[in-house]
């Protein structure tokens, strides 16, 4: 195959992928959005592999790494769960990292490429940013994995004086990089190279280690970014167009993603990246303004299914409570008995329910839940008034008045799902624990809420057979 | 030791409502108090003497006896003197007092050295005052009885009918006024089956009005009419000169008016001119609900019902007290919700706590000193600070969920644009050409990426997330050009150390680029209708 031609395949294969992103804008065409994608990307390997730049030598290893590689990635694609979506989300981040790293560092040492001039310069520092994005997503996305799978605690961990730890990082950093690009020979320059991956993973390390659980669909999503922007430097520091183009779709893809959680928690993105949300400074707060008064009223799953029967539009807002108790299938059962029974149920879904963009709809659809009755929290907030019952199931923070209407709240001003003006709302929670912002909920106590205390799927499970009974 | 609630009989002339019910009495017994009823208190709400012992109330034979046994005394309309002078000092007394209208009644109670809670006084602007709001409940009363009355003077039907004997068409009922009392009303008449209209000074009234099945009648002239704390405010002579002409126009149309139009602490505006009345249809009825501030229209007789020009006015001014069963009912479980607010420990003792809002507003005099009018509310202003930080997020989101709405600010641009161009001057100035052609493709997709991704459904946002987790593993071409690329003559390359990598980069990006996409997959084939 001719050089031409592989660029075009190129072209082909960046349309593709294009299509692919776009088919995703409603559930209908995204499964050919994503068949968009699996061909784009055929095309792109066949080309390089048949193309110009390898030759017959290289293809048994090139099918050999394929296989291994591809068939580890079937089986977990297979074997996941739908509630560890977010874990293996941030495990593949981490792959893409680490091979940006592996690509860059290949690549510096292939002396079969020459520049010389402004052409070398530039060509090593897309080199030095291409492992330095690299390692940080790497390092960023293990411990995101990590926290995510409940391997390392979600608490954020606040070094003394982090930012200026942070800073000294990155000064060594840029002036490391300077003796790289001066550096004469392959072996002179990496030195440097190892002592900034070093910097770069322990950078990653640091920054995720610092957010909080509260934060976690902001830091997937702009480790989404990272992946992206990883792999347009690797293009850059080829000269490949196609890796740029990629990168910088998805590069674009999380930054967007990012914004919009940021916007959805009504939070600044670079106070999120500097971390601390959700510890003690946001509970002294809530403790100094006093506890909302008032009590709670609680209900047992018996009356919690007579309310249900006795109204006629429900609406659901699951949190990530739902997805640790796997109980989504049974929410879905409660659904379907109630619409057979005449009962409008709907879902009302926050963009940070969960643990990462759009989890809840991904268990919801896995529960088999039509996607119609499935809201977002603009489309449904003005229709909680003519509601009757509002059931909350293992979410706290995305339903908290407080952010209306106290202004020294520490999440004043965040948008949230307006439950309480339901005629009646139930929130089941295992206790009176507050959320990930650690700011105390002033609808538990109002007067039309009623608390369904216990394990989400167990009391859920109580009210189905309530129902049929 | 608790402390007793007496509740009086009530001695204005035609009050037939009284303080508390039965039903009420126990839950009052059960906050701790003990309740003394004046014998006959709520005979002509039809609450006996024996349901009040039954419930567990005691019964005090005389006025003079209750007064003097009670800490607390529940009452329904102001006090008069003969009654001040039988308050023991210390008393704390909950009933409707108007503090504005009735100077003289707040220096006597002053000097009696009672505590008085004004129940007219209720800060309504606060939502947790709302269950303690008794002017809302009697005007909602009073609102249903107005529209009775209209019924009862009006000789047709209200609904139109299509009979053997005729076709009836239906009433045409116009309210003024679209506050509680103004909304109970319309509701009411629609439920009837009149075509029912309604005009009031704030325009944002209008989807209330719509919502209970009537017609907003806007007036044709541009002015805000929300005052403070829920009431209209007065209004300019442009505008009132637009609103009556509106006015001339419906009294010609309609057959029955009811106004609602209140001021506080003003006399009541005059909005019904005695031409109106004249250019009405004989027959016509107009239920004046502001009579006790002198009414809305020119002709109103306050208490009265006349008939002018052919057209029947109703002036009564115990609108909630001629259906005194449900007044007392509603009346009695505003005070019982004011009872639980001061008496949290439920131990039948009362504490008027000035740092609770809505307690401090409705409190007119403490033990003795006129505490009358409160300073505002501080709540008032904190959700209107709130409220602007949540707006601008709210407004935002429109059309597709996220969809920028509405351009940055000029200065923002400014800088935007600024920095960037300053960026692509760096860029221009110092980069070789061919690193220049790798930029534009990258400026570009980014600015495709950002159209793009804007178009995608939240409920998407995880398999988009996988999605472009997959597609980023593009960045195998990085590593199978690596593996065997085509050597120039006499070119050396450290191929064992490159292909290690290469091969292990690939292993990498081939888990994430098969796994990626069937994950993908799997997810997108669950969204299903």
């Amino acid at each position: 195959m001719s050089a031409s031609l592989a660029t075009v395949s190129y072209i082909g294969a960046t349309i593709l992928f294009i299509l692919s992103l776009g088919g995703l804008s409603n559930p209908e065409s995204s499964r050919r959005g994503n068949l968009y994608g699996i061909i784009g990307m055929a095309i792109a390997v066949l080309a390089t592999v048949f193309g110009p730049r390898v030759t017959l030598g290289g293809i048994p290893w090139i099918i050999m790494a394929m296989a291994i590689g591809g068939s580890i990635g079937l089986y977990a694609a297979r074997k996941v769960q739908m509630t560890q979506m977010p874990e293996l989300v941030a495990l593949m981040h981490s792959l893409v990292g680490l091979a940006a790293c592996l690509v860059g560092f290949a690549s510096y040492i292939d002396s079969s490429v020459e520049f010389t001039g402004a052409e070398k310069s530039i060509h090593e520092v897309e080199i030095y940013l291409g492992i330095l994005i690299g390692a940080v997503t790497f390092s960023g996305s293990i411990i995101a994995f990590g926290k995510l799978s409940g391997k390392i605690g979600g608490k954020p961990l606040l070094l003394p004086g982090r930012h200026w730890l942070n800073l000294a990082g990155l000064l060594v950093v840029i002036w490391v990089g300077g003796s790289f690009i001066n550096a004469e020979t392959v072996a002179g320059g990496a030195f440097p190279l190892l002592v900034m991956t070093v910097i770069s993973l322990a950078f990653g390390v640091h920054m995720v280690m610092a957010i909080g659980g509260a934060d976690m669909p902001v830091v997937v999503s702009m480790l989404n970014s990272y992946s992206g922007w990883a792999a347009a430097a690797t293009g850059f520091m080829l000269s490949n167009d196609l890796l740029i183009v990629t990168g910088a779709l998805v590069g674009s893809s999380g930054a967007i993603l990012s914004y919009i959680m940021c916007r959805a928690m009504n939070r600044n993105f670079i106070s999120v990246i500097a971390g601390g949300f959700g510890t003690g400074g946001g509970t002294v707060v809530a403790s100094a303004d006093g506890q909302p008064a008032g009590e709670v009223t609680a209900i047992s799953s018996q009356e919690t299914a007579e309310l249900l029967k006795d109204s006629k539009s429900v609406i659901i807002v699951p949190g990530y409570g739902m997805a640790v108790a796997q109980a989504q299938h049974t929410v879905y059962e409660i659904t379907k008995h109630l619409r057979e029974k005449g009962v409008t149920v709907r879902f009302g879904i926050h963009p940070v329910a969960g643990r990462m963009p759009g989890h809840m709809n991904v268990l919801l659809a896995e529960a088999k839940v039509p996607y119609d009755i499935v809201m977002e929290m603009d489309e449904i907030n003005d229709d909680f008034p003519s509601t009757d019952v509002t059931m909350v199931i293992g979410a706290n923070d995305i339903v908290n008045p407080a952010a209306q209407e106290d202004p020294n709240s520490p999440i004043a001003g965040m948008p949230v799902l307006e439950v309480w003006k339901a005629k009646t709302s139930i929130v089941m929670k295992r206790s009176m624990a507050s959320g990930y912002a650690g700011v105390d909920n002033p609808l538990f106590y109002k007067d039309n809420n009623r608390m369904l205390f216990g394990d989400a799927k167990k009391m859920l499970d109580e009210v189905l057979a309530a129902l049929r009974a | 030791m608790s402390s007793i609630i007496g509740i009086p009989k009530e001695t204005y002339a035609n009050e037939k409502r009284v303080a508390t019910v039965p039903d009420v009495v126990e839950k009052l017994i059960k906050l701790g108090f003990g309740v003394l009823v004046e014998s006959g208190a709520g005979a002509l709400a039809n609450f006996a003497d024996d349901a009040y012992v039954a419930a567990g109330a005691k019964i005090a034979a005389s006025a003079a006896e209750l007064w003097n046994s009670s800490n607390i005394v529940f009452k329904v309309r102001a006090p008069d003197m003969d009654e001040v002078a039988l308050i023991k000092e210390g008393t704390t007394l909950v009933s409707f007092i108007w503090p504005a209208q009735n100077p003289e009644l707040m220096q006597a109670l002053a000097a009696r050295k009672v505590t008085v809670l004004a129940m007219d006084s209720v800060p309504r602007q606060l939502s947790r005052a709302q269950k303690m709001d008794a002017l809302s409940s009697m005007a909602n009363i009073a609102g249903y009885r107005a529209v009775i009355e209209a019924a009862h003077h009006f000789g047709r039907f209200f609904t139109g009918q299509i009979t053997a004997a005729g076709k009836v068409p239906p009433a045409k009922v116009f309210v003024i006024g679209a506050g509680v009392a103004g909304l109970a009303a319309l509701g009411t008449a629609v439920g009837l089956g009149a075509i029912v209209r309604a005009n009031d000074t704030r325009p944002e009234v209008g989807d209330q009005v719509k919502s209970m099945g009537a017609e907003f009648v806007p007036v044709d002239y541009q002015e805000e009419g929300t005052g403070v704390g829920g009431y209209a405010k007065v209004m300019s002579e442009g505008f009132q000169k637009a609103q009556l002409e509106t006015f001339a126009k419906q009294a010609k149309d309609v057959d029955i008016i009811i106004t609602t139009a209140l001021i506080p602490g003003k006399p009541a505006p005059k909005l019904i001119t005695t031409e109106m009345v004249q250019s009405m249809r004989p027959g016509s009825v107009i239920v004046d609900m502001a009579a006790e501030q002198g009414g809305n229209c020119e002709l109103t007789v306050p208490g009265e019902v006349v008939e002018r020009h052919g057209v029947t006015i109703v002036g009564y001014t115990d609108l909630p007290s001629r259906l005194s069963k449900q007044s007392s009912t509603l009346y009695a479980t505003n005070l019982l919700r004011l009872t639980e607010e001061l008496c949290k420990t439920k131990d039948g003792i009362i504490d008027v706590n000035f740092d609770d809002d809505a307690i401090r507003g409705l409190t007119v005099i403490k033990d003795g000193g006129i505490t009358w009018p409160p300073p505002p509310p501080k709540l008032a202003a904190a959700p209107a600070q709130a409220k602007p930080a949540a707006a601008p997020v709210a407004a935002k989101k429109s059309g597709h969920g996220h969809g920028d709405s509405g351009p940055m600010p000029a200065k923002t641009l400014a800088i935007v644009f600024g920095v960037g161009a300053l960026a692509f001057w760096f860029v221009g100035a110092h980069a070789p050409a061919a690193f220049l052609g790798h930029f534009t493709v990258f400026v570009l997709a980014c600015f495709v990426g950002y159209m793009v991704v804007w178009n995608v459904t939240p409920a998407l946002h995880t398999p988009l997330m996988s999605v472009t987790n997959a597609i980023s593993s593009i960045i195998a071409i990085g590593a199978l050009v690596q593996i065997a690329p085509p050597l120039e003559a006499g070119m050396v390359r450290p191929g064992g150390w490159i292909g290690i990598l290469a091969v292990f980069g690939i292993i990498l990006t081939a888990i994430n680029m098969f796994g990626g996409f069937a994950v993908t997959r799997r997810m997108l084939a669950m969204f299903r209708k």
